[in-house]
């Protein structure tokens, strides 16, 4: 990024060619739009490169990077969040033509019933996107992006107690959400007891 | 160490990103708290779920566009936070000439607005007493005392006759 400051423009490129895999996909897992995630992760890029002379290397160039993603990814969850409250159920889950209507999440049958691969990573999908944004921010880049503690509290604003108080809640969260691909021989034995004899 | 104090540094010990000391006390409680243990576990698991989620690639040309937007970009600089956009700065000049514009057709009587200012109407209040005296304007006094021009016509004779009668 020093090179970047001094005006080299192709250490800019090594530095999109390195982050924007891990920026694209932290924001895709942020906001669950690929258009919107591209655009973002390109706003952030040019943010950086905009602020440049600014620069300095007081923290990681990675805590820079993601803490200006995380506030573009959450000020587009809050800037969205009204319109994805009004999605119509009757509105294709998919943007393909044989989509079908939204399903409300009859979570514990439909994953006993058919565990299809695509099912799993949807259903996995959703339970990190249902997390409150500021944890689904921390699990995100503690799992994903394998930051430490220091760097993420920095990213968030927040002391490192908060933090793995923030992440032991996540986690929980998910726990719960994912208890049927987590717990699976729970749910085959709930879905037994269901079942006439 | 109790639960709710392994609860949270759980996170950091799964992590492997604690010393060692507090390791041994963690392995100590998880060894003999079932419940501990069974949560460890099921975060191990969520872990490895997590992990099913794939990796997307960004799309093609998207390099492309950040450069594309990164050279054709102008740069704003602290000034151009003064500096208010074209759009903007219509509307801001429209709105005023609009509020000028009927400002001033409210205070001008002859253009169809309301009657007179409240100062034209202090003075038109203020000289009513002078109006009401009939003798005042019969008689006219104050124009007595005006020296009539060279160039001003005499007095008909009409006009005398009807100060004389009064």
């Amino acid at each position: 990024m020093l090179d970047v400051k001094a005006g080299d423009n192709a250490s800019f490129d090594s530095l999109l060619l390195k982050y924007r895999s891990p920026l694209v996909n932290f924001l895709y897992r942020m906001v669950r739009d690929r258009a919107t995630a591209e655009d973002l992760a390109q706003d952030v890029f040019l943010r950086v490169y905009r602020a440049r002379k600014q620069y300095i290397p007081s923290a990681k160039f990675t805590t820079w990077l993601f803490r200006i993603a995380t506030n573009a990814a959450l000020n587009s969850v809050r800037d969205n969040r009204h319109q994805r409250m009004a999605v119509s159920l009757d509105v294709p889950a998919r943007e393909e033509p044989e989509a079908l209507p939204r399903e409300l999440p009859a979570r514990e049958m439909r994953i006993d019933e058919h565990l299809l691969e695509r099912d799993r990573v949807e259903f996995i999908q959703r339970a990190i996107a249902a997390l409150p944004e500021k944890q689904r921010a921390a699990v995100l880049l503690h799992k994903y992006e394998e930051m430490d503690y220091a760097e993420i509290a920095q990213i968030l604003d927040c002391t490192e107690a908060a933090l793995k108080s923030l992440l032991f809640r996540a986690y929980e969260n998910l726990r719960v959400q994912l208890a049927p691909l987590v717990n699976p021989s729970a749910l085959s034995q709930r879905a037994a007891e269901r079942r006439p004899s | 160490m109790n639960c709710e104090k392994v609860s949270q540094e759980l996170i950091a010990y799964l992590d492997g990103r604690m010393d060692s000391a507090k390791r041994r006390e963690t392995e100590e409680h998880l060894a003999s708290c079932a419940a501990c243990r069974g949560r460890a576990e099921q975060f191990r698991r969520v872990w490895t779920v997590m992990d099913e989620v794939p990796v997307i690639e960004p799309s093609f040309g998207f390099d492309a566009r950040v450069r594309q937007r990164v050279a054709a970009g102008p740069e704003r600089g602290w000034l151009a936070w003064f500096v208010p956009q074209a759009r903007l700065a219509f509307s801001a000049v429209l709105l005023i000439a609009l509020t000028v514009w009927i400002a001033k057709r409210t205070s001008n009587p002859a253009t169809g607005g309301p009657a007179g200012s409240t100062e034209q109407d202090f003075n038109a209040i203020q000289h009513l007493g002078v109006l009401e005296n009939y003798d005042v304007v019969t008689k006219m006094d104050a124009l007595s005392e005006l020296v009539p021009s060279a160039d001003q016509k005499p007095q008909t004779p009409e006009t005398e006759p009807r100060e004389s009668n009064d």
